[in-house]
């Protein structure tokens, strides 16, 4: 039997954060055999970032390697001279990270900083190196390689960025690929494509992988072993059949259960109380134990062991001791609320979109000559009944952030109407206007971006309040703030802190406190839960649902994860290029998409069941510039059914069935 | 005699005034507020930033003194009905502290502690001789029987006096700081003035003592001499030298202050206005400033400097007195100085506030209707605070060092007013004299110096501070191995 490529043994890496010690990584233990790919799962801040940036030596200066070995091939790495060291990064280890744009040099041509690590590991220069450069740019799959290797990264597209940094990184053929979040920065259709490109790289060449995400889809579909870590340990590892058909860790059985989709639609999701511990502290119990809910004495007392629980799998958890509390049932969820009805009967509409148009200006010159015009949204209609949910769906750049601001008319539209209970937004006056902004506010997708954070929690949920004159004393309208704040799940004592002693999910909620502070009957949600955790996430969506049951609250959900869209949507729309595709209700449009390009967007999702997985319908290239848009369908150029037709006139909308709308000629009238 | 006096509040005096209250109105809003706090504290921790704190504070002092100006009283005709008349002469505290060395002035220059004038003149002997000798100065060693015999003894004495003076107002200062230490933390004196010394306090009051201990053993022994000597010589109209550095140091707080003070409304207004409404009224903003930051600021100053000057001789009648007239001088130069140099600030503004108007917290904001002025005022500027402090007190330093090349120049202060700029310009032309005169140069050098070095230290500490995009955490070297140490010994443990 061979040794295994990577060996890391009790890695300890702690981190100086303020005037503390964060034991980030503490006792991490696993290998990673030749033509593996080893999956680190985990959720923010548990030291799956840390782990791969000790194994390559490159922590920041707050942190430093404890303790521990990493084998690679027989060397101790922690060991080496950082002199050494160099000779292993890049050669022997390449890293790829998560966001592309930051991790190319902006001005270096992309052939450049290629062949920068050809020159420096093997010696290669002048023609020699830009022939190894073309024949990797080939291997990744950039197009037309001869002409990209002198561009520079502001003229590639993110997912071509992201294949120039593989092509960097597979340089010097390196026995070990790290790839730390290598698509979360990326659409799914490019994420689809970069996972595959990986995949096939590695059947190619042999070597070995590590890949760190936090997402289970990603995981399903490009690992063979698994390892989860919480809180700066391994909680378990299992191949990959076994991790998905039998997770072991209860808090990897809670993972799975927090995803949203639409299995799980007709419940609440399940989620994790609590938060991850601080991790200064030493721990005397389970780390998970006072967010366990099978927790007993015996896990606050003793730290349980990392051992065998099946064949391939093992776990750190009481539960599979001998003499443990033993393998406990799973509780039943405690209420099974009533299915959510899809197809009822739509109530009357709240508010109603008609061919909206936002239009930015390019201006070039000395006097600002208008010479384009970028069409951000272009002639959009939408309808949204009172308590329900429409989700706009599309990838970045398609507009839906723009359209969701422009609703709320925090930008100016260009042309088209916004009917909210029959008036026209677009023709209200500053001061009419005014009065009408307590009807529908907006939720944003950052939670750090959106509380100012020099104002304490009572001014921020309090401002609007008083901007639209709903309380008047001081009084009434801090017991209308901690009303807010009791609603969405915050203690009412709270109010007197600053938004940066809260988490990323409570920032969240007081951001929908606010938006709930003037009694609206739309809220605009801009991905609220795209920066969080899945088990935060799940808490979100949980009382955003909760929210609407009680308020009867209508929403705008702007998102570009489908699995939310199952849980949470009535109807969707699909968003392509500024243009609404298709539009129907959820049932339709996910189950039966009509658009060549719903139907290569849903092909494109990472699934955990392997029984839902579908063929992946292979999309060429990038989505065009709004500025220039294709004269005929705008997906034209990218799509796979594409005819002659195509490429003259945009398509006018078909009906379906009732309330599936689509735009493709494919559909005759 | 008891001489009535009024007193007399110039223009940059109200103007200190107004600053000083102020500062104290923000610090006590400060104190109030935990976020805003938060930051100072962290100066307060800072070593260096505390040191320059504490030499900045002596500055201060003396500049607040001389900025306290009354009139007295002239005796005589005090029948009932007229009114009292009042000294031309417009004196400050700091003039009163300072009598002697105001009112002692010799003929022409001395050196420092010295006895006899620099330069040879004709003296004439007690018999009606006449011999070519170094004279006796009028004051400075006057009390002396024998010069040569008795200098370095009686400057000795003085020195010890001095430092043991220094060091009994040192050790109360000590006490009391310690005092108020273990009263704010509730504990025992004893204890507190031990973690003191080993420099196991939060802020860095060891240092701070030190400092103040190295200031009161230089200046108090200094003080108790300039009484007897011109510690510092004496100028080429025999002025002391001592005196006019400590009159320069108004001179150039007012200059760093009080051009910020004209300066921060432009800044202010106008960099918010520009970022946040974009459009036509950023491009006039931007149009302002790229064209007055593109006139020579030299230029511009000595142009409206010499028509104010025309301004004063032509209306002499409304500056009562020499003082005012120099004061309104003053004044002026801090306004153009004012004028000239908020472009710096605003163009900083307008940047920040183009980033942060795209944040989703203000959007929030108008998704509320809330008014463009109201959210420039509670969400953009609590925002770009730090940019305006970091500016303001790094633009300090660099407003003195303006003052003492314009006066250079010559379109500074007025040259009744004692400044460093017009102290380095007297002294230009003795350095060309045989046996040099150096003094004057030395002293307005090392008194700016300390200003603007201490200013500069205590600006770094205090952008330190406030930067949120500074929070790189520093470890000390030896940390990492003493924590894997610990590790080590704590898995050996583990493992038997």
């Amino acid at each position: 039997m061979t040794t295994p490529l990577l060996q890391v043994e009790d890695l300890r890496t702690w981190v100086a954060s303020g005037d503390r010690i964060a034991r980030a990584v503490d006792g991490v233990s696993f290998s990673i055999e030749r033509g593996e790919t080893f999956a680190l799962l985990g959720e923010s801040g548990c030291g799956k970032s840390l782990t791969a940036l000790s194994i390559m030596r490159l922590l920041p200066d707050a942190g430093a390697i404890v303790s521990g070995r990493v084998r690679l091939d027989g060397t101790d790495l922690v060991a080496l001279p950082e002199r050494r060291m160099r000779d292993f990064r890049g050669r022997k280890i390449a890293m790829i990270f998560q966001e592309p744009g930051a991790s190319l040099n902006p001005v270096m041509s992309v052939g450049d900083q290629v062949r920068e690590t050809l020159a420096r590991h093997l010696g290669l220069v002048g023609d020699a190196a830009d022939r190894r450069v073309l024949e990797l740019f080939d291997a990744v799959g950039i197009p037309d390689p001869e002409r990209r290797l002198g561009e520079f990264p502001f003229q590639l597209s993110g997912g071509l960025k992201q294949r120039v940094m593989i092509a960097a990184a597979l340089a010097c053929e390196p026995q070990l690929l790290i790839a730390d979040e290598p698509t979360t920065a990326l659409d799914v259709t490019i994420q689809a494509q970069v996972l595959e490109l990986l995949r096939d790289i590695q059947r190619r060449s042999g070597m070995s992988m590590l890949l760190i995400t936090h997402d289970l889809g990603v995981v399903a579909e490009t690992a063979h072993r698994v390892a989860v870590m919480y809180a700066g340990e391994i909680v378990e590892t299992a191949p990959r059949e076994i991790f998905f058909s039998r997770p072991a860790h209860p808090y990897t059985r809670k993972l799975f259960a927090s995803v949203p989709g639409e299995s799980a639609r007709d419940a609440p999701l399940a989620v994790i109380r609590g938060a991850v511990p601080p991790l200064w502290q030493t721990f005397e119990g389970c780390r998970f134990a006072d967010r366990c809910d099978r927790a007993g004495e015996v896990c606050v007392q003793v730290v349980p062991t990392f051992r065998p629980v099946a064949p391939g799998q093992s776990a750190r958890c009481h539960l599979y001791n001998d003499d443990g509390p033993g393998v406990v049932t799973e509780t039943a969820p405690a209420a099974v609320a009533p299915p959510r009805s899809v197809g009822s009967v739509a109530p009357d509409t709240l508010l109603e979109v008609e061919g909206l148009k936002i239009h930015f200006p390019i201006r070039k010159g000395l006097f600002k000559r208008v010479v384009g015009h970028v069409r951000a949204v272009d002639g959009i209609s939408l309808t949204i009944p009172r308590g329900r949910t429409l989700a706009l769906v599309g990838e970045s750049g398609c507009g839906k952030t723009t359209a969701g601001k422009g609703i709320v008319r925090l930008l100016p539209a260009t042309a088209g109407a916004i009917r909210f209970e029959g008036v026209d937004l677009l023709q209200l006056d500053q001061a009419r206007l005014r009065r009408r902004r307590r009807d529908f506010q907006i939720i944003f997708q950052d939670p750090f971006a959106s509380l100012n954070p020099r104002m304490r929690v009572l001014e921020i949920v309090g401002e609007g309040i008083a901007a639209l004159g709903i309380a008047t004393t001081a009084g009434e309208r801090e017991a209308r703030v901690d009303m807010l704040l009791a609603q969405v799940g915050l203690a009412y004592d709270m109010k007197y802190r600053y938004p940066h002693e809260f988490s990323g999910g409570q920032r969240q909620r007081i951001a929908i406190a606010r938006a709930l502070a003037v009694n609206p009957k739309l809220i605009v949600c801009d991905e609220p839960t795209s920066a969080l955790d899945v088990s935060v996430q799940a808490q979100i969506l949980n009382l955003l649902r909760e929210l609407q049951e009680r308020l009867g609250l209508s929403y705008l959900f702007i998102t570009h994860n489908i699995s939310v869209v199952e849980f949470l949507a009535h109807e969707v729309a699909v968003m392509y290029l500024g243009r609404i595709v298709e539009h129907g209700n959820v049932h339709d449009v996910l189950h039966s998409p009509a658009h060549p390009y719903t139907q290569a967007l849903l092909s494109a999702v990472p699934r955990i069941d392997a029984a839902d997985r579908r063929s992946v319908v292979r999309l060429q290239g990038d989505m065009p510039s709004p500025a220039a848009p294709p004269p005929g369908c705008h997906f034209e150029p990218r799509c796979p059914k594409a005819k002659v037709a195509c490429a003259q006139a945009y398509p006018t909308e078909v009906t379906l069935s009732a309330g599936h709308r689509v735009r493709c000629i494919l559909y005759p009238e | 005699m008891m001489a009535g006096f009024r007193p007399v509040i110039l223009w940059t005096d109200a103007l200190v005034l107004g600053l000083v209250a102020s500062v104290f109105l923000f610090a006590l809003y400060t104190s109030r507020h935990e976020h805003l706090r938060a930051p100072w504290r962290k100066v307060a921790r800072s070593t260096s930033g505390m040191v320059a704190a504490t030499v900045l504070l002596g500055f201060f002092v003396v500049g607040f003194l001389d900025s306290m100006h009354w009139q007295r009283a002239l005796p005589g005709d005090n029948k009932a009905g007229t009114a009292t008349r009042y000294a031309p002469e417009v004196l400050s505290v700091l003039d009163v502290v300072a009598e002697p060395l105001r009112t002692h002035p010799e003929r022409t220059f001395s050196a420092p502690f010295a006895v006899h004038a620099h330069t040879r003149e004709t003296v004439t002997l007690p018999d009606g001789g006449q011999v070519r000798d170094f004279p006796r100065l009028k004051f400075g060693g006057r009390h002396l029987a024998d010069p040569e015999r008795d200098r370095d003894a009686d400057i000795s004495l003085g020195v010890l006096q001095g430092i043991a003076l220094a060091v009994v107002a040192w050790i109360a200062a000590g006490a009391l700081v310690t005092g108020i230490a273990a009263a704010r933390s509730r504990r025992r004196f004893g204890e507190v003035s031990g973690d003191l010394w080993h420099g196991r306090l939060d802020t860095p009051l060891r240092a701070v003592l030190i400092t103040l201990g190295v200031l009161l053993c230089l200046m108090v022994p200094l003080a108790l001499l300039s009484g007897r000597y011109h510690v510092f010589g004496t100028d080429k109209v025999g002025q002391d030298v001592f005196y006019l550095t400590l009159k320069s140091i108004r001179t150039g707080l007012v200059i760093g202050t009080v051009t910020t003070l004209v300066m921060l409304p432009f800044a202010l207004v106008l960099g918010l206005m520009a970022g946040y409404f974009r459009g036509w009224v950023d491009d006039v903003i931007q149009y302002l400033y790229t064209t007055l930051s593109s006139i020579p600021g030299v230029l511009l100053i000595a142009a409206s400097v010499l028509m104010m000057q025309v301004y004063m001789d032509t209306h002499a009648d409304i500056f009562d007195s020499v003082t005012r007239r120099a004061d309104f001088r003053l004044l002026f130069l801090c306004l153009i100085l004012g004028v000239t140099s908020w472009t710096g600030l605003c163009r900083l503004l307008r940047g920040e506030t183009l980033k942060l108007r795209e944040l989703d917290f203000v959007h929030a904001a108008e998704a509320f209707g809330v008014g463009p002025w109201r959210i420039m005022l509670r969400h953009v500027l609590p925002n770009v605070i730090h940019i305006v402090i970091i500016t303001t007190v790094l633009g300090f330093s660099g407003l003195v060092l303006a003052e003492a090349v314009l006066s250079y120049v010559g379109v500074g202060v007025d040259p009744a007013m004692n400044s460093f700029g017009t102290m380095i310009n007297a002294a230009r032309l003795e350095m060309a004299r045989e046996p040099i005169v150096w003094w004057s140069l030395a002293a307005a050098f090392v008194f700016m110096f300390v200003l603007v070095l201490s200013a500069n230290l205590f600006a770094d500490a205090v952008r330190d501070a406030l930067d949120p995009r500074i929070r790189a955490q520093f470890v000390r070297p030896g940390v990492w191995q003493h924590l894997a140490r610990e590790a080590n010994s704590r898995l050996r443990v583990g493992a038997r």
